[in-house]
């Protein structure tokens, strides 16, 4: 792996991240030296069958800031004062949980009187999987709660070779679980449940495959589903055939995008990418094309303040910051329009 | 018999042959083992037969295509014509800018035919034209094409083809997709055109975090 190691100091840099794009409150802790020294993270819990409020997990994160910023500081041996600059999620995402994110890092960074670095949550995604997997220039297939994206590098920005036409496959799959009131004790995430549901499936139910050129889009997929539960269909068996469908769509577009492209290297991430039936699938199309297969590792699949932290790193390095006073979230801020100056 | 394998693509595979003494391509939709079994065969079934009529369908349109020789539904292939040339995602970065707008343009009136007669092509990139003998452009996998006068599939056909011209051809992404849609005018004449590039422009602001331009 490259080391980052910044030429014009001895001791590398350390960059606190904070993530609040959706449901989870992260703050992660990294050093220029390419290591991830602390990450620990919080996820808001909607009711039962209800989606996130973005208000109440605003809240939530608010709540729980102190506590996980302590506990980060705490795993990574290290007080405040040495931390170096603050990164923050600055989008896409929800407006009340950006903006509870975007406030606790400015203040931070007046505090300390340190540089404010806006991160893209996407790229933070695509760079900690890039670090913890290993990868130089490959194909990403990032699926995580806000995106179903197939986007490589190339000349200073991330272009996108296909992607949803509606909602992402995460979306989909939680949708369907809340719809087909399918619940979890133990889990916050209902898709591992679908998961585990779809290893009991026997029966393949036709269900509609929707792949247009590059692009895949799932609500009609959703509404057939949920349409197999009101029939009465075997639960287990539509969660098997949902999952073959959508997943089967994904690795095509992948693969046209795959075949256009000639990466040598195809990297899945995103929470989504810890489903196994989708790494299996992705792993397929990957070799059939001669290319390598990485995935990012469970730890940093999910939402997390590492991802934040390490691309700070990347970006603060190539000169990027922000004054606190622009420090403006960014909502519907899109992959392809974000500069990136390190790759 | 000798099959040389040319290309490998995302869902079939392209061999060369000798069929009756023509220079032929067999295009062999094999199974993909990531799909189970029943889904995938359907869906090759299905994208073979309609592959055929359609690329006979756009012929007629006066769209340039392989000629098909033969349907081999127990393989899912079709045999057809080889194309002797570029395809223009090589094509395009060779050439000077005047040219590569000829081709845009050029480009631009064959997706204009199609979608006059009712054709969705369905995966307009720069890897699915070939140019061939004297400047004339073959259009070629209609593995996902679809019959339709829609504005909203016209809109993600040549959506597609915007986008592949902004992710593969990004230094001149702009005026290849202003040449296109130049040539697309001379065929679907001007109100069409506003409205199809119109509707180009509403569905990429759809997407996810578009920010309204």
């Amino acid at each position: 792996m490259q080391s980052h190691v910044n030429s014009e100091k001895d001791t590398p840099l350390i960059c606190l991240g904070i993530e609040s794009t959706a449901h989870t409150f992260g703050v992660g802790i990294a050093s220029s030296s390419g290591k991830i020294i602390a990450n620990v993270n919080s996820t808001y819990r909607p009711p039962p069958e209800k989606g996130i409020h973005p208000r109440e997990a605003a809240q939530h994160h608010c709540e729980i800031a102190p506590k996980i910023l302590k506990q980060a500081l705490q795993d990574a041996s290290t007080s405040i004062e040495k931390i170096d600059f603050i990164a923050f999620s600055a989008g896409p995402g929800l407006g009340p949980t950006l903006r509870t994110g975007a406030t606790i890092a400015r203040a931070l960074a007046v505090w300390l009187d340190k540089p404010l670095v806006p991160v893209h949550h996407a790229i933070g995604h695509i760079e900690i999987a890039s670090l913890t997997a290993g990868t130089s220039d490959p194909l990403v297939i990032l699926v995580s709660g806000g995106h179903t994206t197939i986007t490589a590098y190339g000349n200073g920005r991330w272009r996108i070779f296909g992607e949803t036409e509606d909602i992402t496959l995460g979306n989909f799959l939680e949708k369907f679980a809340r719809e087909a009131k399918i619940s979890s004790s133990e889990s916050i995430f209902l898709a591992p449940i679908i998961e585990r549901l779809a290893k009991l499936g026997k029966e393949y139910i036709d269900l509609p495959y929707v792949v247009k050129g590059n692009d895949v889009s799932y609500s009609g997929l959703l509404t057939a589903a949920i349409r197999k539960v009101k029939e009465g269909k075997r639960i287990e068996d539509i969660c098997y055939s949902l999952q073959e469908v959508s997943f089967a769509m994904l690795a095509e577009a992948s693969e046209r995008a795959l075949a256009h492209t000639e990466k040598r290297e195809v990297l899945l991430t995103g929470g989504a990418a810890a489903n196994e039936r989708l790494q299996e699938m992705i792993r397929y199309i990957a070799e059939e094309h001669e290319a390598r297969f990485f995935v990012v590792p469970k730890t940093y699949s999910g939402d997390c303040g590492a991802q934040i932290a390490w691309t700070g790193i990347l970006a603060y390095l190539k000169g990027v910051k922000v004054e606190v006073e622009k420090s403006i979230i960014r909502p519907r801020w899109r992959l392809d329009q974000v500069r990136i100056p390190w790759r | 018999m000798f099959m040389p394998l040319i290309r490998k693509g995302a869902e079939a595979d392209l061999f060369l042959e000798d069929w009756y003494g023509l220079k032929t391509i067999r295009k062999m939709r094999k199974q993909k083992a990531y799909r189970i079994t029943s889904l995938d065969t359907s869906i090759r079934r299905e994208r073979t037969s309609h592959e055929a009529q359609i690329m006979h369908e756009a012929k007629l349109a006066g769209v340039p295509t392989p000629t098909i020789y033969m349907v081999d539904m127990a393989t899912t292939s079709i045999i057809m014509e080889y194309i002797e040339g570029t395809r223009i995602k090589e094509a395009l970065n060779e050439l000077s800018s005047i040219k590569r707008e000829n081709l845009c343009n050029l480009l631009g009136q064959l997706v204009g035919k199609l979608h006059l007669k009712g054709i969705i092509h369905g995966d307009l990139t720069t890897s699915n034209m070939i140019e061939g003998m004297n400047d004339k452009i073959f259009i070629i996998d209609f593995g996902l094409a679809e019959y339709s006068e829609e504005l909203e599939k016209r809109g993600v056909d040549l959506l597609l083809l915007k986008r592949a011209l902004q992710s593969t051809h990004y230094a001149y992404a702009k005026e290849c997709y202003d040449a296109v849609v130049k040539g697309y005018s001379k065929e679907m004449k001007n109100e069409a055109t506003k409205e199809v590039t119109q509707r180009v422009k509403e569905i990429e602001n759809r997407g996810r975090y578009a920010v309204e331009r």
